[in-house]
């Protein structure tokens, strides 16, 4: 980016975030849910993702990341939308559809056919690499 | 280091930028700490921790949390619902509290016995709430609003307990506990800012990836634990010497010998660490055997012998810490196949990630092992020929072994042959001749990987498999080089020791020859001591400096033969894959050679041997530990810009899951084989009686007896005999086998227990759900599924 620019193009921006999750992050820790964020809540967005941050609370904002329709269960459409972030749309409609069948099956506790909050803690907390990829540094 | 106690600094720092109060009860009466007392009794019955452990450990009290004020205003509707969602358990607490607080009443004016302890308990949840707001899930203004309201209730009423009991003596110590906290928060920033390379590791991890990061990371704590060897071998062992012990050219040991001196400021015995190097304070010849020296008399026999256990001491300590704190954060573990797609779906996203070219990767790599899981799964895995695959892999294994074997006894040979170079005249040996050993070494331990990975391809496991079996290889190898050449070090020293025999009987004669002719000539018995220059004196052999000389030539050629690799094999090839690629048949950049991907593995395992030769080599070379701090430092900055100059991000992402732990295993078992021989040479070797801070003494430990005897007062020495007594010291052995034994079990048991829970809670959830199928709200069963969880952890 050469001269100074104060309003930047969205092919511009697009390039330099890589992050899947990067609109629904604005939009869990923004306080209005559009993903306009007031200091406050940046500070609270860059204190869930340090290190320091305990797993029980970075396995909750994960769960609302996660949670597209906001409706506090992670349900199907959530967990295809997930995984075509994930890899761009780069995988069949029956590859998607069987990785989450496969997802429910492994971490639904109660059956319902949807990731409750205490299914997805239950799950998360044991996966080993949960801390250092959840994590940004500053 | 990177202050992972995330544990101390939730309860230590309740701070959070504005002004802060105590935590402990800084004038606490009896009463208070009664009722502290009884607080703690009370929520042992709630044992239901579903998922808060960490949080457990951070709290003091941890059972008390969160407990609002009762005219504390809601902010939203949206906050009501998390608080519910995600803290049921305090939601339940706090009524149970709400309704105990309303008997005590809410007097805050009056100052009955009571009301005061009714007070001070409140003030007391106030603390801990603003403790432990760091963790709690709410938003930003809520978190301010509760400080806020929290702190001011809490200065009030604070001043108000001190009222009639030495009121002025409380605030003064509230104001001094204030400011040690700002102090100490102060200090804790001041370290988070002294961290080196953090940059240079950020920027590392946005390109590669966690995993690469992570051997960084290693290396930062590598040049930690060595900057404080360096500071304790320095500071108690090479200072006290030069500066108190007597200089260069003083005495036999610490003077070139004629003979040598015309060449001792050569490049090429330089090299070797012969001449002026030799004959420095970097070996261990160079110390002076005097009990005490200098104005401190300060016992430096005493120091260097303390120092070359407490190095092995220090560092045993500091590995096991940092595995503990390590297995702590793990979590528990589940088994392997257990979530497979759950956690790639939810962990594979490195959110550290900032650059676009490693995120293209990182998304084909996830998509590349989705495919791949799936494939995984819907393949039915026929086991085509098992008779063929076993015997594949018994021929793969006895390949392996053969040429383990094979490489071990090339080293073994290689150093006889140097034995018989050191003989013959210096000038006679070409370069190879004289540094064949360590050569040899190096080149093996570049061939010999590779080669294990061709031959492992017969095996066909799957990957994360072959790369324990490899790192496995791979450490045996290292291992058995090593222990190798130790073995042939040790054919040496024993040669040594037997020319030093001849040698000091001989100049044992010779000085009684002396005594003689001058009593006879000058009829007198004062005969005083022969006036020899210390160059031209006789000289033993010194087996410690050829040990501590053989050490140190294998670890600068290793670090060279490093440095070459990283030159050669990756800036070298990435340099020609650039630049030849414009006029190649082939797309060098996407074909064959293409850029390299950076080895952790490799790497990690190079450092830990060097570690382990370190270990090996301190207490000959003292001057060792400081040579690595340079070699640790150089290679940070050295391999940071090759990985970010000639390296791409790995194609294929598997993590070695829990590798972490894993390394420091290795490292603690390098430790200990690296503690094996020099607590060997310790015991058994006598010392030389010319060199070094032990000489004319039988064994090296002798110098502890001498001590113990002659210094310290004569209980202290009843005390030792005692303890060393074989009667004490067999049931003391005992008595630790038995407590290993009991542990286990306690262990093993509380793995059943926790099992058994496990299944109890699935199925208690499931039998709600089948008992009441006319709650339409799913998230109402929810509630009740926790209830029923509780009381029947509870019962």
């Amino acid at each position: 980016m050469g001269n100074k620019q104060t309003i930047f193009t969205a092919q511009q921006l697009d390039a330099y975030q890589d992050n899947p999750f990067r609109q629904r992050i604005a939009e869990v820790f923004s306080e209005d849910g559009e993903g306009n964020m007031t200091l406050d809540d940046f500070l609270d967005m860059f204190s869930v993702l340090s290190e320091m941050a305990p797993r029980d609370l970075k396995a909750y904002y994960a769960f609302k990341i996660y949670d597209f329709n906001n409706d506090d269960f992670i349900c199907k459409t959530d967990l295809e939308k997930t995984l075509n972030k994930l890899t761009r749309n780069e995988l069949t409609e029956d590859e998607v559809r069987m990785v989450c069948e496969k997802v429910i099956d492994e971490a639904d506790l109660d059956n319902d056919g949807r990731l409750s909050l205490e299914d997805f803690q239950h799950m998360i907390v044991r996966a080993p690499d949960f801390l250092s990829t959840f994590h940004i540094r500053i | 280091m990177p202050p992972k106690r995330k544990n101390e600094i939730a309860i230590s720092v309740e701070d959070v930028g504005m002004e802060v109060d105590v935590v402990s009860d800084s004038g606490s009466e009896d009463e208070a700490r009664r009722r502290a007392k009884n607080r703690r009794v009370k929520p042992q019955r709630k044992a239901k921790r579903v998922s808060s452990d960490e949080e457990d450990e951070e709290d003091e009290a941890p059972r008390k949390r969160g407990r609002k004020k009762k005219a504390k205003p809601r902010d939203s509707d949206e906050d009501d619902e998390e608080d519910k969602r995600t803290k049921e358990e305090s939601d339940e607490e706090s009524e149970e509290d709400r309704g105990k607080t309303k008997k005590r009443g809410a007097d805050e004016e009056s100052l009955s016995e009571g009301e005061m302890a009714a007070l001070k308990e409140q003030v007391e949840e106030k603390k801990k709430l603003i403790a432990t707001l760091r963790n709690k899930p709410w938003r930003m203004k809520r978190r301010l609003v509760l400080l806020k309201e929290a702190q001011e209730f809490v200065e009030t009423f604070e001043g108000a307990l001190g009222k009639g009991k030495g009121r002025k003596l409380y605030a003064y110590k509230v104001m001094m506990a204030k400011k040690v906290i700002k102090f100490k928060r102060d200090f804790e920033n001041f370290k988070t800012a002294c961290i080196p390379w953090e940059r240079k590791i950020k920027e590392v991890e946005s390109h590669f990836g966690s995993s690469v990061a992570s051997y960084f990371i290693f290396l930062r704590w590598m040049y930690g634990l060595n900057m404080v060897l360096f500071g304790l071998m320095f500071g108690l062992v090479v200072l006290p010497e030069i500066l108190m012990g007597l200089p260069y050219g003083s005495i036999p040991r610490k003077t070139v010998p004629r003979e040598e001196q015309d060449t001792a400021m050569d490049f090429s015995v330089l090299n070797d660490f012969g001449g002026y190097c030799k004959y420095s304070f970097l070996f261990y010849g160079y110390f002076n055997n005097e009990r005490r020296i200098g104005l401190l008399q300060f016992r430096l026999p005493l120091s260097y012998l303390l120092v070359g256990v407490g190095i092995f001491g220090y560092s045993l300590m500091v590995v096991i810490r940092t595995m503990a704190r390590n297995s702590n954060e793990g979590g528990d573990g589940a088994e392997e196949g257990e979530f497979t797609f759950s956690w790639k779906m939810f962990t594979s996203w490195d959110y550290l990630i900032g650059n676009p070219e490693t995120a293209d990767n990182k998304y084909a790599s996830i998509t590349t092992s989705f495919k791949e899981s799936i494939v995984d799964e819907q393949e039915n895995q026929k086991d085509e020929n098992i008779h063929l695959r076993r015997f594949l892999r018994v021929l793969a294994n006895f390949l392996i072994t053969c040429s383990l074997g094979g490489s071990g006894y090339l080293i073994y040979f290689v150093v006889k042959r140097s034995q018989d170079f050191a003989k013959m005249e210096k000038e006679n040996l070409s370069w190879l001749e004289k540094n064949e050993v360590e050569v040899v070494m190096s080149l093996l331990g570049l061939v010999c990987p590779p080669l294990f990975e061709t031959i492992a391809e017969l095996e066909n496991y799957h990957p994360r498999i072959a790369l324990k079996w490899q790192l496995g290889r791979i450490f045996a190898l290292f291992l058995g080089n090593l222990y190798t050449f130790l073995f042939a070090l040790f054919d040496e020293v024993n040669e040594k020791l037997e020319t030093e025999k001849s040698i000091r009987n001989a100049t044992i004669w010779a000085l009684e020859q002396y005594y003689a002719n001058y009593s006879s000539h000058f009829n007198t018995t004062d005969v005083p001591p022969p006036n020899v220059q210390p160059a031209d004196v006789i000289r033993g052999p010194c087996w410690e400096n050829a040990v501590g000389i053989g050490f140190v030539k294998l670890i600068v050629s290793d670090m060279q033969v490093t440095y070459l690799t990283i030159l050669v094999g990756d800036f070298l090839r990435a340099v020609i894959v650039r630049f030849l690629n414009y006029c190649w048949c082939w797309d060098l950049e996407a074909g064959f050679p293409s850029y390299g991907e950076f080895d952790i593995s490799g790497n990690v395992l190079g450092l830990i041997f060097n570690q382990g030769m370190i270990w090996m080599g301190a207490f000959y070379a003292p001057g060792l530990v400081g040579l690595n701090v340079l070699r640790l430092l150089s290679s940070m900055y050295y391999q940071c810009w090759a990985v970010m100059c000639c390296n791409v991000p790995h194609e294929r992402v598997f993590k070695a899951s829990r590798s972490n732990n894993f390394y420091m295993g290795l490292l603690l078992l390098v430790l200990f084989l690296s503690l094996l021989p020099v607590v060997y040479t310790i015991m058994t070797l006598s010392p030389s009686f010319d060199c070094g801070p032990f000489s004319g003494q039988e064994k090296m430990y002798d110098v502890v007896m001498e001590t113990i005897e002659q210094d310290l007062p004569s209980f202290i020495a009843n005390i030792f005999t005692y303890a060393t007594n074989p009667g004490l010291i067999m049931p003391a052995v005992l008595l630790m086998v038995l407590a290993l034994y009991y542990l286990n079990a306690v262990s093993k048991g509380y793995q059943q227990a926790n099992i058994d829970l496990k299944r109890k809670m699935k199925m208690v959830s499931m039998s709600v759900l089948l008992h009441v199928p006319s709650f339409s709200n799913i998230s109402r069963v929810q509630d009740q599924t926790n209830d029923c969880a509780v009381y029947s952890w509870t019962l």
